[in-house]
């Protein structure tokens, strides 16, 4: 008997795929983060906000993952951004080749900027690497503020921390102090938002940090963009005709925002 | 639990290795999880044995290394354990200490049969 080492990633096959996608979102300059939260915690909600205060001209793509059901796509779609839902069946996580899949017919170069929206769990998604730019963690304060210590991998994991449904906290016994204290603890020097999806209060401390994020990622995609752009003319027509879609081919193709 | 899908990556990759070196019998995969991980190895050990049972692997066993969250000081170069969230420096004290470790999720080795 012989003990051959070996030294590979066990999801080294998910590691390829999304290294590849991460490829294509920074040579077409594609933001792309990661949203991942327990179930309720208010991912969709925190989208809705979001889209809300873009303005029409931007280039923004959503996909969002669910065991079951398009509810969120149809939630989501309403903002007339070009939305397609993800329908797992079963699965927990979302991962890199479904994501692959979701965009196979994208003509990267059209959107700049793409939101996916993880399935509601704080443990599995987190071991997935889909090729995004960063993980962002919502967490709700109508949970336990030890959740970074009871799921550290996601922290840890996280560049950013929302802090969520702020204004329950009157009625709720969650300690705020204690939960940034815990995430920092797990993961030193994240930074966090606290805000309401429900007031609005700190919405614009979360859409500044996305603005800024995204300016940085940019400077990422310049300093290792080719010279020469595959897709120098994206497609005309946005927005309208944005669909829910489960498994059909999503309306993405359509966008060509700034250009009406 | 995404213990299932990881343990059929395992099984996966397995697979790929044993092609690679001409088809022996592999007798035990080794992995290492890290604190980080996000994986638990008891759930990662049931997957694993419902999924190998019966099939051209059976009866490969899987042995898990548990491997904890280490630190580097940025000021003195000590390199740490982290137990219980403590990330500063047990060393010099600094706080300014970064994470070098501890999220693994890899294939260790094989243990083959010689042929």
């Amino acid at each position: 008997m012989s003990r051959l080492p070996l030294e590979k990633k066990v999801l080294s096959e998910n590691d390829r795929i999304a290294g590849r996608l991460r490829e294509r979102f920074q040579q077409h300059q594609v933001f792309c983060l990661n949203f991942i939260s327990s179930p309720g915690a208010g991912k969709t909600s925190l989208l809705e906000r979001t889209l809300e205060r873009f303005s029409p001209s931007e280039r923004v793509a959503l996909l969002t993952g669910d065991i079951q059901t398009d509810n969120d796509a149809r939630r989501l779609a309403r903002f007339g951004f070009p939305v397609k839902q993800i329908t797992t069946g079963g699965t927990c996580h979302l991962d890199a080749r479904m994501i692959e899949r979701a965009l196979a017919d994208w003509p990267l170069g059209s959107p700049d900027t793409l939101l996916i929206e993880n399935v509601g769990n704080l443990v599995c998604p987190s071991s997935y690497d889909l090729g995004e730019a960063a993980k962002v963690v919502v967490l709700s304060v109508a949970e336990g503020e030890d959740k970074p210590l009871k799921y550290p991998a996601i922290f840890f994991k996280s560049e950013l921390l929302v802090l969520n449904k702020t204004d329950l906290l009157p009625y709720v016994s969650f300690d705020l102090g204690k939960a940034r204290e815990y995430a920092l603890q797990v993961h030193p020097g994240m930074e966090i938002v606290e805000l309401s999806c429900q007031t609005g209060a700190g919405l614009d401390d979360w859409m500044k940090w996305l603005a800024r994020r995204r300016e940085s990622a940019k400077d990422v995609a310049r300093a290792s963009r080719p010279l020469l752009r595959e897709h120098p003319t994206p497609e005309r027509g946005r927005g309208q005709d944005a669909r829910a879609t489960t498994g059909e081919t999503p309306a993405l193709h359509r966008l060509a925002p700034g250009q009406e | 639990m995404h213990e299932l899908s990881i343990a059929n990556a395992i099984l996966d990759a397995v697979r790929e290795e044993r092609a690679r070196l001409n088809g022996p019998r592999v007798i035990k995969v080794g992995v290492r999880i890290g604190a980080l991980a996000g994986v638990d190895p008891e759930a990662l050990s049931f997957g694993f044995e419902v999924l190998v049972k019966d099939t051209d692997l059976d009866p490969l066993r899987l042995e898990i290394e548990s491997t904890s969250r280490r630190h580097e000081c940025s000021h003195c170069g000590h390199v740490f354990t982290v137990v219980d969230y403590q990330v500063n420096c047990p060393d010099c004290g600094s706080a300014d200490t970064r994470c070098i470790g501890g999220d693994e999720l890899e294939l260790a080795y094989l243990e083959v049969e010689e042929s």
